[in-house]
């Protein structure tokens, strides 16, 4: 019993991650259509952001995690009035290949700069933050995380709901033409979209970087998780991509811990599989409103 | 008219995708809070002219090549959408096109985007007046709404940008005729409690002349004739092809073959 709910909690604490990161990809896709392949090089940049700017920089971690998630944030903007904006209007496809071009240019800088090494981060987080009961043990980091990732999706939650523009964005991913009629900024809207984007991104790669270490490739790669994830909440649900990510970080932990971790890795994408097979627009996929 | 225009096109001529003429040559003017009906068949360039005025047009790959839009003495012709709206133009789309996914009341708070500081409650009081039924389903999602709701909710979401202009585009599109009645008699009110100048683009030719002061008949990408909307009512061309009566006044009928050739000479 207290390996299962040692499990639960590991599993829940990476799926919020997971479910942080997956909501920026949903952002850019309702936004704009885009599927960003560039995903977990984002989450990488941010992990990296941070670790320069604590360990370079040597700023305490309450400067540096508002700093690096603003870097992300701005990194975000910059993308998009580079290289997507000139696309705009532009066949889709230029579009998601410009994505695959970007991921390959992020990785090399970061390679570039940091070289394929496996860093960790200085241990900050303090250790009352751990919680032992009985022989469950949950370290800091997980419970951080959590915390981290409840907070931010009920502020995205308000933000969508109530903000106007939140609404505004909304709006946009709706009907485009409507929206534009209206005067809405849609170009605002798009960069603002990756600006977001970006932010979760990054963030979920500085608490990821936390747990296992930061490395170009592993994180990287973890951005193609983002994949399953959001095919299993559906391409154009935030609410989804959230519950899709605790969905496959559960998965995942429990593989790891009864079956075999070598399977651990492999069975997000066993998921995928299935779930295109039984249910193509995922759990909480858009059901097309049709007046009759 | 010539006192007090807010809107005057010049001879424009509207392209899509570089080689389709679709306007050719169209003037017209708008005299401050005036109605102004634009009629015409299917095709016939009106909701092209619309979307030139609103800027729309870029987004279909669309530009005005020849001509000028003058509002407000200023000239606006290929400019953005987001330039125009936010100088008082707001169109209505055909076909009521509205955020599905989003409630009534959100639905209508995109309306403020062009508006500094976003403000909304004291709006939508002003529009739950407007359209009553608006305010009991304002927590629904549009999507579920009926027809007559969703057009309330677009001419209700443009009003909420606090328009000078006012472009609407057939908003008696597959309404019953009660509903269409209802429609007529709140942009009546809207265009004399407001002050705000319309531009109505119409099938309902009767309707649409009844609430207008002027109206211009187009054609093929051109206006064929203009004039009050007393005179157009009672021009006998007028009469027969878009009020649907007999030259004589009475209900026209299909023995009239003749009706097809005058109207060959028209275009």
């Amino acid at each position: 019993m207290e390996f299962f709910i040692q499990l639960l909690v590991n599993g829940l604490s990476i799926g919020f991650l997971y479910g942080l990161a997956a909501m920026g990809f949903v952002m850019i896709f309702k936004s704009s259509s885009v599927l960003n392949f560039a995903h977990g090089e984002l989450m990488a940049l941010g992990a990296f952001i941070f670790l320069a700017m604590i360990t370079w920089a040597g700023l305490p971690v309450y400067l540096a995690f508002p700093l690096a998630l603003a870097g992300c944030f701005v990194l975000g903007f910059v993308v998009e009035r580079l290289f997507l904006r000139p696309l705009i209007g532009e066949p889709l496809i230029y579009v998601i290949m410009l994505t695959v071009g970007l991921a390959s240019i992020f990785k090399g800088i970061m390679l570039f700069i940091w070289g394929g090494n496996l860093y960790t981060f200085p241990d900050f987080l303090p250790a009352g933050l751990a919680i032992h009961w009985k022989s469950i043990n949950i370290p800091p980091v997980y419970v951080v995380s959590i915390a981290i990732g409840l907070t931010f999706l009920i502020l995205f939650g308000l933000f969508f709901k109530y903000s106007s523009q939140g609404i505004y964005m909304r709006s946009v991913a709706d009907n485009q033409p409507a929206a534009l009629s209206l005067g809405v900024h849609v170009r605002k809207v798009f960069a603002l979209s990756w600006a977001i984007a970006a932010l979760v991104a990054g963030m979920s790669g500085i608490v990821l970087g936390i747990i296992n270490g930061i490395n170009v490739h592993d994180l990287s790669s973890l951005g193609l998780k983002v994949f399953p994830v959001v095919i299993l909440g559906g391409l154009d649900s935030i609410g989804g991509a959230v519950i899709g990510g605790i969905i496959i970080g559960l998965l995942e932990t429990f593989t790891g811990g009864y079956l075999s971790t070598s399977l651990r890795d492999v069975v997000p994408y066993m998921a995928l599989v299935f779930i295109l097979m039984v249910k193509p627009y995922g759990l909480f996929g858009l059901v097309e409103i049709e007046r009759v | 008219m010539a006192d007090g225009v807010l809107l005057q096109l010049n001879n424009i001529s509207v392209v899509y995708s570089d080689v389709i003429q679709v306007l050719k040559g169209v003037s017209l003017s708008v005299g401050e809070n005036h109605i102004v009906s634009l009629l015409g068949s299917n095709g016939a360039g009106k909701t092209t002219t619309l979307k030139a005025i609103s800027g729309l047009l870029k987004t279909e790959n669309g530009k005005v090549t020849d001509g000028d839009i003058v509002y407000r003495g200023k000239s606006i012709q290929n400019s953005p959408p987001e330039t125009i709206t936010r100088q008082g133009i707001i169109q209505v789309l055909e076909g009521r096109q509205p955020f599905k996914y989003l409630t009534i009341e959100e639905n209508l708070r995109v309306g403020t985007a062009t508006r500094w500081g976003k403000p909304y409650k004291k709006d939508l009081a002003l529009i739950y007046d407007y359209f009553p039924p608006l305010k009991e389903r304002r927590k629904a999602l549009a999507g579920y709404c009926s027809g007559g709701e969703l057009q309330m909710l677009v001419m209700g979401r443009a009003l909420m940008a606090h328009p000078q202009l006012l472009l609407l585009d057939e908003p008696s599109l597959g309404l019953a005729p009660l509903v269409v009645m209802e429609i007529f008699r709140i942009i009546e009110r809207i265009n004399k409690e407001q002050g705000t100048t319309i531009i109505l683009v119409e099938q309902n030719a009767s309707m649409a002349l009844k609430i207008a002061n002027y109206g211009y008949i187009m054609e093929n990408g051109k206006i064929v004739m203009e004039g009050s909307s007393a005179d157009l009512k009672e021009n006998p061309d007028i009469k027969e092809f878009y009020l649907g009566m007999g030259a004589s006044g009475d209900a026209k009928s299909y023995r009239d073959v003749k009706s097809y050739k005058r109207r060959k000479r028209w275009l």
